[in-house]
């Protein structure tokens, strides 16, 4: 159990030294979600969206819960690039060489996926205070939120992974990651309420998880625990499937890659 | 003559989606010798080496390291192994010193022991005054030093390198191949992958020539050079039709082993290059015939491998699963 703790001390750090050394890339993957969509997309659409449709007081604060998501959405897809790179370069190969326990690695990268995208989010948050959205249930909302995109993220991060262990370069990788995440975004209640959008886009944005978690964190922010809390039920339930999916997929992948 | 043996390799096999990259191999290694796996790109030494670092397991047989199966005790022998993967196989962004923590770490050292050997292996490869500077600066001489410094890290009985010198310079090369001798030296065991046939004849002390999967020649490179019959004369005859003649006259003069008829001459495997040269020239004057050109070498690793495999280590041919 030491060795377990200090294996992935060491593993998680590295992927946090990485990202200090890239400051530009961390600025831009960072600032990205707040800048285009929180400020630029939410203030632009501001009259242009009925109120009466998104039932909230503004449009930027409708769209919050849904920005909240997609981070934890393209952050999570995207969890897996650096193993890629890892297992395209050999320094995979160099690790799993080593006495380490073989899902090691794959922790810490849960581990620094989920760390990173909750400070993003506590960021989101931040910046859509700025704007006057303040989410009504308070601290434990906030803490719901960021519980629900933990999970979420996960499911995503399993996925992620399980892709770039099977994909054969990393142009397909980023193909399939830039072919899933924009109708991701669409088909789900991000942008737009399900029930104003055609019937064939809510009737699929039905089955979208993204739906549900946006679903969920959206009253946390606007409504109050009495309109969100069967929402945070229904939510955990659906992501506790979802997970498990996504890391038996995971696993599979990886084993079959590795072992 | 029985030497201690630290790897045992048994009837090996290793088939993916249908290929079979390794068929039936067998060798041993003996302890503190460099071993090299000499083969094309695609011939099987990348996977046999895979395999006996535990990252493979095989479909067939099974490879015993220091008497620890490479995947009933996987764990174990991880402890007791260093790897070198190619030279890419770096974090661009960690330093030097970096890697070396981290693999301290993988490899569960204490703290006091990581801050003892890694300034003692920063040293040895020379990379002290780099230490602290980002991978991504390092030449491609000094990443494969990073390197060996990873696989020497964890104190290991067997240090397996793959290609330790693809796409180096000469010196680079030469110092590279100072370090693996080396850590002979220290009474490590050393197993090398390498399309280099000088790689091959110079460090290695014995060598196993794959192709297609299957151990096609095994033994120092100096038995096999021997193995291969003599040193060959070539000769090069004016008058193509006085071939045969010169061929019957050859045959029986002391010191020849063997005459082939070539396009063009002769190819005369001889024992002793002193006694069968001079012999050789006077039976042509005898016969009159005129030698347009006369060419003498000692076996090469080349010509070992071309004699066991039929054709050059640079010919291309088609690529099979080796990445």
């Amino acid at each position: 159990m030491k060795e377990y703790s200090q294996e992935i001390r060491a593993l998680t750090m590295r992927w946090v030294r990485r990202l200090s050394r890239e400051k530009f890339s961390m600025l831009f993957t960072l600032v990205q979600p707040m800048l285009f969509w929180l400020i630029f997309f939410g203030n632009l659409f501001q009259r242009a969206a009925d109120m009466q449709v998104t039932q909230s007081s503004s449009y930027i604060s409708f769209l919050t819960a849904g920005v909240v998501v997609m981070t934890v959405l393209n952050n999570g897809l995207a969890g897996g690039v650096d193993l890629l790179f890892d297992k395209e370069n050999g320094f995979l190969e160099r690790l799993m060489s080593t006495p380490i326990h073989r899902t090691s690695v794959i922790l810490s990268r849960f581990i620094f996926v989920t760390t990173i995208t909750s400070l993003q989010v506590l960021v989101i948050l931040g910046v859509a205070w700025l704007f006057g959205v303040q989410p009504v249930t308070g601290f434990a909302g906030v803490a719901t939120i960021l519980l629900i995109g933990m999970m979420f993220g996960v499911g995503l991060t399993a996925i992620s992974m399980a892709m770039a262990f099977s994909v054969k370069s990393h142009g397909d990788f980023f193909s399939v990651l830039g072919f899933l995440s924009l109708p991701m975004i669409f088909l789900s209640s991000a942008l737009v309420p399900l029930a104003a959008m055609p019937g064939w886009m809510g009737f699929l944005a039905q089955f979208n998880p993204m739906t549900w978690a946006i679903d969920a964190v959206r009253p946390l922010i606007l409504q109050g625990w009495a309109e969100a809390l069967p929402h945070v039920g229904m939510v955990i339930g659906v992501m506790v499937l979802f997970d498990a999916l996504c890391l038996y997929g995971g696993a599979r992948a990886f084993r079959r890659a590795i072992g | 003559m029985s030497r201690p043996v630290a790897i045992d390799v048994s009837h090996l096999g290793k088939t993916y989606d249908k290929v079979r990259a390794v068929d039936d191999l067998s060798f041993q290694v003996y302890t503190g010798e460099i071993f090299g796996l000499l083969g094309p790109n695609g011939a099987g030494k990348s996977t046999t080496l895979r395999i006996l670092i535990t990252l493979l397991n095989p479909t067939s047989g099974s490879a015993t390291i220091l008497g620890l199966d490479s995947v009933k005790d996987a764990d174990r022998v991880r402890q007791t192994i260093g790897y070198v993967p190619q030279e890419r196989a770096i974090d661009r962004f960690l330093t030097g010193r970096e890697h070396l923590e981290l693999l301290a770490d993988l490899y569960h050292l204490s703290a006091e022991q990581a801050a003892t050997r890694i300034p003692q292996l920063l040293k040895l490869v020379e990379l002290e005054q780099q230490a602290d500077r980002p991978a991504k600066t390092y030449s491609g001489g000094m990443k494969r030093k990073l390197d060996i410094a990873c696989g020497l890290l964890p104190d290991p009985k067997i240090l397996f390198l793959d290609e330790p010198t693809l796409g180096l310079d000469v010196q680079s090369r030469l110092r590279i191949w100072d370090h693996v001798r080396a850590m002979r030296e220290r009474g490590i065991t050393v197993v090398m992958t390498t399309n280099y046939l000088d790689e091959a004849d110079q460090l290695c002390d014995r060598i196993a020539i794959i192709d297609g999967g299957r151990i096609k020649a095994l033994g120092a490179p100096s038995e096999l050079k021997i193995g291969l019959g003599g040193d060959l004369v070539s000769l090069t005859v004016r008058e193509h039709d006085r071939v045969e003649q010169l061929a019957a006259a050859v045959k029986h003069l002391p010191a020849i082993r063997a005459v082939t008829a070539t396009a063009n001459g002769l190819d005369i495997r001889v024992d002793s290059p002193e006694k069968a040269l001079p012999a050789i020239l006077e039976a042509a004057n005898r016969l009159t015939c005129q030698l347009e050109f006369i060419d003498y070498h000692r076996p090469r690793l080349d010509d070992v491998f071309i004699a066991h495999t039929g054709r050059s280590i640079k010919d291309d041919q088609p690529k099979t699963e080796d990445a």
